[in-house]
């Protein structure tokens, strides 16, 4: 059982949707990105995703796609990363980190290696976008073998037909993506997601939790209000580039948890 | 190289679209219920023959196929060693090979009902391919292309604009190729439903490195029924020779000779201002590892890090940090040689062509050029080589004068 699995297990007992927020690694430093990470579970995050910057985000919109820039530009790393959770686990043994980018990155440090790291730094899953179930031995099989969830993406255009490929090797919770498109773009509609949970939900037990196209609070509400939680990501990450102190970023995550919490 | 290594090297890619350890289908869970509709479209079109009548015709009656294959009397003259002959895609209707794959896409994408089309451009050749036959087809079109190679292409974006094509300028990341298609793949994404993704090359997930070859081997077939003609009935090249970005026209030439063990087989990537340390060049082979971009795990230019890096070329359709998988295979197989050639000697490869064959190429096939001028003064005058003359160099005279130090009143400015 991961921390993941503790987490849901723990939510679902007290009847609660899981606010999961998503930060890119190294955003806009290394010390500033520490000190947001570590602040993310007093402001209501339930489990933290934590972006691995990477040059060439085919998935991500111009928002996380900037914030990686910075996060390379001020010298983020795969190591810093690691570096990064383990330091947070040093003050919280119980907040999940699962950690989402491309493949790249992960395949030149050699798989074997990036989970026996990932493991060390008190990583509890793993969400790699260009890895589609066609590559399963890749990185998910090894993965869970290491002890790791691997959190596949469902999307609208997950047919039935192939929906049981995608669930098949799925642990942790499934992540469905509200929209057709790259993150940040349009906004989520709970009237479009809420029958597509339903959907995946008749084939799994596993928790699915949306994101994409969620950007405040009643949205939060919303789409939480129709799945097992939902995720943020551009939004905070828009917040930090403002410029704004970490404090008061957090007041932003803040209330975006609280509205996925009153679902 | 053993003999047990020719079994056939014309199989691939296998049902997970993989040559060997390269290849692959590394994309977002979004886009892969397309990609496996497209592979069930082509495999049925593959073995259609009305698919490749409709193909054979528009090759002859609109892309002016087949091209020529071309004995080139002076240059074998003045290299004074192997005899040359130039495949003349240069002369196909827009100007490059890039037309023979967008055709079958485009036929493709009429047979699977699209009506919007998208594609990456570098050099913009693949681009006016693109406008070209959507214009012809009455097909959407719309080009992501580099901000750094709008500037650097601005003829071609002309031309994309006047056959009706909607040109998007890309600053993401440094503004060429590979940026270009990381938005390409961000469009594909969000228009799922109506959009056929058209890539100009033999990279991308499967099926496009083996669907693009196939388009593309028209050229290394017509190749040797040509040179049969003119040689005589049997003989085959001894060495093909082709430049290589991304790879397609080398793919295309280099396809239908893998089995023929008699047959050298040269791929020549742009080295910039040279493959050295400071990474100024676009030699993926030469100077990259394998890796994991754009839906295929393929020979990139990373960092430690394994982060993507940009090429450096003065060929804009050259500037791309990866190799299609095949060629990544045929390299680690040993099947083919894979050598780079500078900016600077692609410059003089090209005032070479204008001088003694009255031809002006592209700069991408005087790189394939510059390295036959290292090569065909060592060999005997019976050894065949066939360069695939890919491209015209109507793009590139701004940036070759600029090079030369020529001033042309009211050219776009460079950099």
């Amino acid at each position: 059982m991961t921390r993941i699995d503790a987490k849901f297990a723990d939510l679902r007992a007290q009847g609660k949707k899981a606010f999961v927020a998503y930060v890119m690694a190294g955003d806009p430093d290394y010390d500033t990105s520490l000190e947001l990470v570590k602040g993310l579970p007093g402001a209501g995050v339930d489990v933290i995703e934590l972006g691995m910057p990477f040059t060439d985000p085919m998935a991500d919109g111009p928002t996380i796609q900037l914030a990686g820039q910075r996060a390379l530009a001020a010298g983020q790393t795969l190591q810093k990363t690691l570096d990064m959770a383990a330091e947070f686990r040093k003050g919280d043994d119980t907040t999940p980190i699962v950690m989402m980018g491309y493949y790249n990155p992960i395949y030149n440090r050699g798989v074997a290696r990036f989970l026996d790291d990932a493991r060390a730094a008190g990583i509890d899953g793993l969400i790699v976008v260009d890895l589609p179930p066609e590559e399963d031995e890749e990185l998910c099989i090894p993965a869970a073998k290491a002890g790791l969830n691997f959190i596949r993406l469902a999307t609208p255009t997950t047919d039935n037909k192939r929906l049981p490929k995608v669930l098949e090797n799925t642990s942790g919770f499934v992540y469905y993506v509200s929209i057709t498109g790259i993150t940040g773009s349009a906004e989520a509609e709970a009237a479009d997601v809420a029958p597509e949970v339903a959907r995946i939900k008749s084939q799994t037990d596993l928790p699915v939790i949306v994101g994409f196209g969620i950007n405040s609070p009643e949205k939060a509400e919303a789409i939480a209000g129709v799945a097992d939680g939902c995720v943020v990501g551009s939004a905070i990450v828009g917040e930090l580039a403002k410029g704004r102190p970490v404090n008061e970023v957090l007041n932003f995550v803040a209330g975006l948890s609280g509205g996925a919490h009153r679902a | 190289m053993s003999n047990d290594l020719f079994n056939s090297f014309m199989t691939g890619p296998d049902e997970k679209g993989r040559f060997g350890d390269f290849g692959g289908r590394f994309v977002s869970e979004t886009l892969m219920p397309l990609i496996l509709s497209l592979e069930e479209h082509y495999e049925a079109a593959k073995t259609d023959p009305s698919f490749w009548a409709e193909m054979d015709d528009l090759w002859t009656h609109y892309v002016g196929r087949p091209s020529p294959l071309y004995y080139a009397a002076r240059m074998t003259e003045h290299f004074g060693g192997a005899k040359i002959y130039l495949k003349r895609d240069e002369l196909n209707h827009t100007g490059a090979h890039k037309i023979n794959n967008v055709l079958g896409q485009i036929l493709l994408a009429r047979r699977m009902g699209k009506k919007r089309i998208i594609a990456e451009t570098g050099a913009g050749q693949h681009g006016v391919a693109t406008a070209t036959v959507c214009a012809k087809f009455g097909l959407k079109c719309v080009v992501y292309m580099g901000a750094h190679d709008v500037e650097r292409q601005a003829p071609n974006v002309f031309r994309m604009r006047l056959l009706g094509a909607e040109v998007v300028p890309v600053t993401s990341g440094r503004g060429t190729l590979k940026d270009a298609m990381n938005d390409a793949l961000r469009d594909w994404v969000t228009n799922v439903h109506d959009t056929f993704y058209c890539i100009g090359t033999v990279a991308g997930p499967h099926p496009y490195p083996a669907m693009v070859r196939d388009f593309q081997s028209v050229i290394g077939k017509e190749v040797r029924w040509q040179l049969a003609e003119q040689e005589g009935e049997g003989r085959l090249p001894d060495t093909v020779i082709a430049a290589i970005g991304g790879g397609s026209n080398a793919m295309g030439l280099f396809f239908p000779f893998l089995d023929d063990k008699s047959v050298n087989i040269i791929g020549v990537e742009a080295g910039g201002k040279g493959v050295n340390a400071k990474m100024e060049h676009c030699a993926s082979l030469t100077g990259g590892r394998p890796g994991v971009l754009h839906g295929n795990r393929t020979y990139l230019l990373q960092d430690d890090d394994g982060q993507i890096l940009e090429g450096f070329s003065i060929s804009a359709g050259l500037d791309y940090p990866g190799i299609g998988p095949e060629h990544s295979w045929l390299h680690d197989t040993g099947r083919a040689e894979y050598v780079s050639i500078t900016d600077a000697e692609a410059l003089e490869a090209f005032q070479l062509s204008c001088a003694l064959e009255g031809i002006i190429p592209a700069l991408e096939p005087c790189h394939a050029l510059a390295h036959v001028a290292k090569i065909a003064p060592n060999l005997p005058a019976d050894h065949i080589l066939v360069m695939n003359m890919c491209g015209r160099g109507d793009k590139d005279i701004y940036t070759v004068a600029r090079h030369l130090g020529f001033d042309m009143e009211g050219a776009p400015e460079g950099r």
